[in-house]
């Protein structure tokens, strides 16, 4: 096997870690691809492979730099005398205002290099892209960047001048990917690639973990809503499809034979009414758990025209509804949690999250919104802060209501644990273990009402 | 097809599209492999239009086959001509049934769709398959034996396959999620919004009237539009008439009354527009 079919082999194998699907043809198409571009030009080959390895837009995050790593920029550190912090900034701000990508790139380089190396040895144990942005800090340089275009372009006082900002901000933070991508390369080089393939590259959003998701991979995955919920759409109309045929009607089967002489050529099958289902959604949005809430209530809403009413409360350790909240084109994605908190009332004397009066007022309050064609979904982690966990009153609603689901977003394994009262429930209404977005799109395909 | 790369380049700039590295590597490669190429993005980017230029540059024909919601077999690879059947069935009196039906089920009375007029020609083609996300999963399953083996079985004439394999190119809008079995014959390009300076090679190329400064400014704003997560942001092609418009009103440099006046050109929602005039420091609308 020549080095280069090694290297490619090993990408797969990377990218199948991480949950790509790629199959021996498409490894195939890669070499030919190879074959075919030449080694020569980088980003050529990048795109290549990306062409005949990938099937998705969303996989682009985790191949590029999966890509970096296999096929690295170049080998060991740069040449020559390593920068000082001060010269460092001054070259940077320099490189930031003329958008010069080449020389940023070189410039994240010799960063790691100079700032980012820990350890003893002659050389560093490792590099750190998090030690190298603290010291050099290239937010800082957003007014010193600023001033020098001005004075490139002379005073500004055209309209896209007010948009400067906002664009050097985007060049910062080009250039702090740059370094972390280079600052992955180098500890590749130190501890052997399919290892940082497998940890250091973050996986693709709709793997994430809700309850360790940063506001960036968050924000992304409320960019996922839509196209989920055209997924789920889809694949619910084709259950429903599949659902309307249903078992033999005997007396439209027996008034059809007439015209054959008594003889049931052709069975006549039931007519399933459409009945469009009701949905409940019982949310916490207490801290620990908002991210995977917000993330819920957006899906369901997205998916509004599948039901026939739904509704949506949420909870700390009072209830209320927020169904008005979460109306079309009134919910903006990004302050949803922030206004649900304003407007509605979750919390009476304390902050934390109280399971048991929450649902006791549910109950209370709202039993109404509960009927025999109502599916309800409770999401949260069930930890109830050592308060009574009212089973009475989750053994109530799942009398009155058709289903009762329970998605938690910790790990099974944690269920029970400390101040969880999560075993208790599952005893009473069916849980589910829904950590990242891949598993809450499966289990509502699965647990959605027909 | 293709000698290389930038040969892709340089002929599809020729024909008036401008393509980014990466869709010249992939339509390069396209050629060069023999395989499908599904091209996804945002509405506006330019998808239908790189199968046009495709097929301009290389001298192709374009065959297009547009789906929609219950596109089948008959709109999408052959129909046997029924009317001109019955035509000819009554024509023939006097001669026999078997020689009357060997006739009818012949090349001349089947009505060829784009699939098959694709696949038959000897001429090199281009074969767009447009939106491909519009139609139905049953749809997908037939051109799988299209895209992997470029043969079609017509029953009563036997097996085409083709003599010259078309280029064949579909489009999606991401609309509905298009089957792995798919995805998987096909190379797949992602094309996103373009980056600064090609957009202004594309303005400057679609719209020589506008000034190298106002090009730029346009093409500033817009990119700043797109980072603010808009309901629908603006594409290329809303730049493109965008500078139209400043263009008819005559407009020579970018301030605010003009923005204000015709952010409606690129923003197509009216939260949209507000927003957006929040962000740039409009007055209220």
């Amino acid at each position: 096997m020549t080095a280069v079919a090694e290297r490619i082999t090993g990408l797969v194998g990377a990218l199948r870690a991480h949950g790509v699907r790629i199959g021996t043809g498409e490894s195939v198409d890669a070499a030919r691809a190879v074959e075919a571009l030449g080694l020569a030009d980088r980003e050529r080959l990048r795109e290549g492979l990306a062409a005949t390895l990938l099937h998705g837009a969303g996989q682009r995050a985790v191949f590029d730099p999966v890509f970096d790593l296999y096929f690295p920029r170049g080998v060991g550190g740069p040449d020559g005398e390593r920068a000082g912090r001060e010269a460092l900034r001054e070259r940077l701000a320099e490189a930031l205002a003329a958008d010069d990508g080449a020389l940023l790139a070189r410039l994240a380089a010799e960063a790691v290099d100079g700032l980012g190396g820990y350890g003893s040895s002659p050389g560093a144990d490792g590099w750190s892209a998090y030690q190298t942005l603290d010291r050099l800090r290239p937010q800082t340089l957003l007014a010193r960047v600023r001033a020098d275009v001005r004075g490139r372009d002379g005073g500004g006082e055209g309209f896209a001048d007010r948009l400067l900002d906002d664009e050097i901000r985007r060049r910062i933070e080009a250039f702090r990917r740059m370094v972390g991508t280079e600052a992955r390369r180098r500890v590749a080089e130190r501890r052997g690639r399919e290892e940082i393939a497998r940890r250091g590259v973050v996986p693709t959003a709709d793997r994430v973990d809700f309850l360790f998701a940063g506001r960036d991979q968050l924000a992304e995955l409320r960019r996922a809503v839509q196209p989920l919920a055209r997924k789920l759409a889809t694949r619910l109309a084709a259950r429903r499809r599949r659902a309307a045929r249903g078992t033999v009607d005997l007396r439209r089967t027996l008034r059809s034979s007439l015209s054959t002489g008594g003889v049931p050529m052709r069975p006549v099958l039931r007519r399933r009414r459409p009945v469009r289902p009701e949905l409940v959604l019982l949310c916490d949005v207490s801290g620990s758990v908002s991210g995977f809430s917000d993330f819920t209530m957006l899906l369901v809403q997205a998916l509004h025209d599948q039901f026939s009413k739904i509704r949506v409360f949420a909870f700390v350790n009072r209830l209320d509804e927020v169904t008005g909240l979460l109306d079309h084109g009134r919910a903006d994605p990004d302050g949803l949690s922030a206004r649900i908190r304003a407007e509605a009332t979750l919390t009476g004397w304390h902050g934390s999250s109280d399971y048991g009066v929450a649902l006791g007022e549910f109950a209370e309050r709202y039993g109404d919104a509960v009927g025999p064609r109502t599916t309800v979904f409770v999401l949260g982690d069930a930890r109830t802060n050592m308060s009574d966990p009212n089973l009475a009153a989750v053994r109530e609603v799942a009398r009155r209501a058709r289903r009762v689901y329970w998605l938690n977003p910790e790990p099974r394994g944690q269920w029970g644990t400390g101040d969880s009262a999560a075993p208790d429930y599952a005893g009473l209404v069916e849980m589910h273990e829904c950590r990242t977005a891949r598993q809450l799109g499966a289990l509502i395909a699965r647990l959605l009402p027909v | 097809m293709f000698t290389s790369v930038d040969d892709v380049s340089a002929r599809l700039a020729e024909t008036g599209y401008l393509a980014s590295p990466a869709v010249a590597t992939t339509v390069f490669l396209a050629g060069r492999l023999g395989k499908p190429l599904l091209v996804e993005g945002p509405a506006g980017v330019g998808k239908t239009e790189l199968a046009k230029a495709v097929a301009q540059m290389a001298g192709a024909r374009l065959v297009r086959l547009q789906c929609y919601e219950g596109v089948d077999e008959s709109r999408a690879l052959y129909e046997w001509n029924h009317a001109k059947q019955l035509l000819r069935i009554s024509a023939g009196r006097d001669e026999s049934w078997d020689e009357t039906r060997t006739d009818i089920f012949s090349e001349e009375f089947l009505l060829p769709r784009p699939l098959l007029t694709a696949i038959r020609g000897d001429e090199p083609t281009v074969l767009l398959i447009d939106e491909t996300d519009k139609a139905d999963i049953e749809m997908e399953g037939l051109l799988l034996e299209v895209l992997s083996d470029f043969q079609i079985t017509v029953p009563e004439l036997g097996t085409v396959t083709a003599t010259r394999r078309p280029f064949v190119v579909l489009t999606s809008n991401a609309g509905r999620e298009l089957s792995e079995a798919l995805r998987r014959r096909c190379l797949f390009l992602h094309i996103g919004f373009p980056e600064e300076e090609l957009e202004r090679r594309i303005v400057g190329l679609k719209v020589p009237g506008l000034g190298a400064a106002l090009t730029e400014s346009v093409v500033r704003v817009v990119g700043a539009l797109r980072a603010m997560d808009l309901r629908k942001a603006p594409s290329v092609a809303e730049t493109v008439d965008w500078a139209h418009t400043l263009l008819a009103l005559g407009a020579d440099t970018l301030d605010e009354t003009v923005v204000r006046d015709s952010l409606g050109v690129i923003l197509k929602h009216q939260d949209d527009i507000q927003k957006a005039a929040a962000k740039l420091d409009l007055d209220a609308l």
